[in-house]
C-alpha cells in the first residue's frame, strides 16, 4: 500500500508547542504530508481533472474511439448543437426538454413534500424514528429495483395502481407508462416515493438546530402557528432549503434511470432525458466529440439555474 | 397542519390527551404515508414467492395461496444468459473494494488536509471541494476513455475504482478530523510517535462512526450505481445486479415473479444494511445537509 513509505526519521523529532501559543499542531515535513495526500491525489487527478479537461479536448474533435483519425473541428460540434437543422440540434433540445421537463415538474414537489413530513416528524411523538425509517427506506434501493417495481404496478392491465383506482371508483385504465401527461406523472411520482426521504432527513436535522428560544419568544409576541412558521421556521432552514433546491435540481437534472427502466422514452422519445441521449449518443454510437460538448452544455444550463436559485436566495435574504 | 407542526415544535405543558388529540391528524398521515411505502415493497415480495400464473390475478394476492420458489430457481439455477448469482456476487465485491479504496485514500489525504502543513495545502482543499458541485455526466465521456485506455472495460475494475475520485468522503472526514481536540496527538508527538503511528492509533479509533458512516454511503452508492455501469459493463458475466435488473426486466418480459425475484435479491443486502447500520446512514445524509 502507499502508506508504507511514511516513516521518514525526520518527523520523529517532537515540536511540542509551536510559537503561536500551541494550538498549532506539531509540524510534519511535507514529504510526510505529501504521501498521505498521494494516493487520493493519484486517483483524483486520472478520474476528476483529466477527464474534465480531456473532455473538452474530446468535444473538439470527431471523436471515434474505433476510428484512427479524430480530425480536429474546433467549436463545430457546439455550432452544430445550436444550428436548427443540424444532426444533432433536433433530439438534444428534445432531450434537454425532457429533463427540463422533469426537473420542473419534481422539484417542487421534492422540496415541498419532504418538508411537510419533516415538520410532522420534528414533533414529540411515540413511532417517530420508525417512521423516519420507513419513509427513507426506498432511498436506499437502487433506481433500477425501484424501476422494475413500479414498472410491474404501474401496468394498465396487471398493474395494482389501476386496480386499486377501479376499485375507488375511479378510471382504472390510465396509460401510466405509454402516454403523456400519464408518463410524466409516474415517472416524478416515483421520484418523490423514492428520494422523499433524503430531503426529509435534511430538513429534520436542519429543524432540530433552530433554537428553540425563538419559537417562544414569537408566542409570546402573539404569532399563530402559521405567523411562526414563516417567521421563525423559515427563515431558520433558509441554509439548509438553499441546499436541498440546489441537491434537488442537481439530481433531476441528471435524472436517468426511471426513464431507462420505467418509460424507457416513452412514448415516442418524449422522456428520452438530456444524460441518456448524451450516454447513448457517446458511448452507444461513439459519437464522442458531440456527446462531450452536448455534456458541457447541459452542465452551463445546470451552473445558471444553480446561481439563479443562489442569487435569488441572497436577494429575498437582503 | 403546518399551524399545528409548528406549535408543537418542542415540548410545551399541555396534558397528555390534548397532545394525543392534537396529533391524531399527524398519525393518521404518517400511518397512511407507510402503507404506500411498505405497500409496494411487500407487492414485490409476495409476487416473487408465488408462481408466475397468479402474478397477474385480481384481486391480488397479497399472502400468496400457493408459493413457489420458480422465480428464484429461475434466474440462480439456470444457465441462461442472465446469470443472476454471478452478478449478486460482482456487485458485492466491487461495492465492498470500492469501500475499501475510498476509506483508505479519503482517510489518509482528509488527516493531511485536516493536520498537516504543506504548500498548496488550501489550493487543493478548495479544488477538492469545488469538484462537488460539478455533476457527474461532466465526467462522463473522459473517464470511459480512460478506463477504456487502462483496458478496464467490461472489468469490475471499471466500476471499482473511478467512483472513489469523488471528493465527498475527503470533505466529509476532513471536516471530522478539524473538529478533534488537538491534544492528545501533540502528546502524542513529544512521545516520540511519527504521524502514521498517530493516525492509526489516536485518530482512527477516535473516527469509528464517521468512518462507519462513510463506509456504508460508498457501499450503497456503488450497489445502486446505473448508468455507468450500463454502459462499462457489457457482457452478461461481468455485469453487477443494477443494469443486471433492467436486462431481466427485457429478458422475461411478463414473467413477474422472475423479474421481482431479481428486484428482491438486490434489495435484500442493502435493507439489511439499512436495518443495522440506520444511525450511520440517516446521520451522513443529515450531516451532508447542515454543510450547505
Amino acid at each position: 500500500m502507499a502508506t508504507q513509505g511514511i516513516e521518514q526519521p525526520h518527523v520523529q523529532r517532537p515540536r511540542g508547542k509551536t510559537s503561536s501559543g500551541g494550538r498549532k499542531p506539531a509540524d510534519a515535513g511535507p514529504l510526510t504530508a505529501y504521501l498521505f495526500m498521494a494516493p487520493y491525489l493519484v486517483l483524483f487527478t486520472i478520474f476528476i481533472v483529466v477527464p474534465v479537461v480531456f473532455g473538452i479536448w474530446v468535444s473538439f474533435h470527431n471523436w471515434d474511439p474505433l476510428l484512427p483519425v479524430k480530425p480536429f473541428v474546433g467549436l463545430q460540434n457546439y455550432v452544430d448543437l445550436v444550428t436548427p437543422g443540424s444532426t444533432t440540434f433536433g433530439p438534444f433540445w428534445k432531450s434537454m426538454g425532457a429533463t427540463g421537463k422533469f426537473t420542473l415538474y419534481s422539484v417542487p414537489l421534492l422540496v415541498v413534500i419532504p418538508l411537510l413530513v419533516a415538520l410532522i416528524l420534528n414533533r414529540e411523538f411515540r413511532g417517530r424514528n420508525f417512521f423516519r425509517a420507513t419513509f427513507f427506506a426506498p432511498y436506499v434501493l437502487g433506481v433500477a429495483v425501484v424501476g422494475i417495481l413500479w414498472r410491474f404496478l404501474l401496468d394498465p392491465n396487471v398493474g395494482l395502481v389501476n386496480y386499486y383506482l377501479g376499485v375507488l371508483g375511479m378510471p382504472d385504465n390510465i396509460p401510466w407508462i405509454t402516454a403523456l401527461p400519464w408518463a410524466w406523472v409516474s415517472l416524478v411520482g416515483v421520484t418523490v416515493w423514492w428520494t422523499l426521504g433524503f430531503n426529509t432527513v435534511i430538513y429534520l436535522a436542519g429543524l432540530q438546530d433552530i433554537d428553540p428560544a425563538l419559537y417562544d419568544a414569537a408566542k409570546v409576541d402573539g404569532a399563530n402557528g402559521w405567523q411562526r412558521f414563516v417567521n421563525v421556521t423559515l427563515p431558520g432552514l433558509r441554509p439548509v432549503l438553499l441546499f436541498v433546491i440546489t441537491v434537488t435540481i442537481l439530481a433531476s437534472a441528471n435524472m436517468f434511470g426511471q426513464s431507462y427502466v420505467i418509460t424507457q422514452g416513452a412514448p415516442g422519445e418524449e422522456t428520452t432525458t438530456a444524460i441518456w441521449y448524451i450516454a447513448e449518443q457517446g458511448l452507444r454510437f461513439f459519437k464522442m466529440g458531440p456527446a462531450a460538448a452536448m455534456s458541457y452544455i447541459l452542465a452551463a444550463a445546470l451552473a445558471v439555474v444553480s446561481l439563479a436559485n443562489f442569487a435569488l436566495f441572497r436577494y429575498r435574504g437582503d | 397542519m403546518t399551524q399545528q407542526t409548528a406549535r408543537a415544535e418542542h415540548k410545551d405543558g399541555r396534558g397528555g390527551l390534548g397532545r394525543l388529540l392534537g396529533l391524531l391528524p399527524s398519525y393518521a398521515g404518517m400511518i397512511l404515508l407507510t402503507l404506500v411505502f411498505v405497500a409496494p415493497l411487500l407487492w414485490m415480495l409476495s409476487t416473487s414467492l408465488k408462481p408466475n400464473y397468479l402474478t397477474t390475478r385480481f384481486p391480488p394476492q397479497w399472502i400468496p395461496g400457493t408459493y413457489s420458489g420458480e422465480g428464484y430457481s429461475t434466474i440462480l439455477t439456470t444457465n441462461s444468459g442472465n446469470p443472476v448469482l454471478q452478478w449478486f456476487l460482482n456487485s458485492l465485491i466491487a461495492a465492498s473494494a470500492h469501500t475499501v479504496l475510498v476509506l483508505l485514500t479519503a482517510s489518509t489525504a482528509a488527516y493531511a488536509l485536516a493536520r498537516m502543513h504543506f504548500r498548496g495545502k488550501n489550493l487543493m482543499f478548495v479544488v477538492i471541494v469545488l469538484t462537488l458541485v460539478i455533476p457527474q455526466f461532466v465526467f462522463l465521456i473522459g473517464n470511459y476513455l480512460i478506463v477504456q485506455y487502462f483496458g478496464w472495460l467490461d472489468t469490475l475494475l471499471a466500476v471499482i475504482v473511478p467512483g472513489a475520485a469523488g471528493a465527498f468522503g475527503v470533505f466529509f472526514l476532513r471536516q471530522f478530523f478539524v473538529s478533534l481536540p488537538m491534544e492528545l496527538e501533540e502528546a502524542a508527538l513529544i512521545d516520540g510517535a511519527n504521524r502514521l503511528q498517530i493516525f492509526l492509533r489516536i485518530i482512527l479509533p477516535l473516527s469509528k462512526a464517521p468512518l462507519a458512516t462513510l463506509a456504508v454511503l460508498s457501499f450503497l452508492t456503488n450497489w445502486n450505481d446505473f448508468l455507468w455501469p450500463v454502459y462499462v459493463l457489457l457482457s452478461p458475466k461481468s455485469l453487477t445486479l443494477q443494469p443486471g435488473l433492467a436486462i431481466l426486466q427485457g429478458a422475461y418480459n411478463t414473467n413477474y415473479t422472475v423479474i421481482m425475484a431479481g428486484g428482491v435479491i438486490a434489495s435484500i443486502p442493502v435493507l439489511i444494511l439499512f436495518a443495522f447500520a440506520q444511525r450511520y446512514i440517516i446521520e451522513g445524509v443529515s450531516r451532508s445537509g447542515l454543510k450547505g
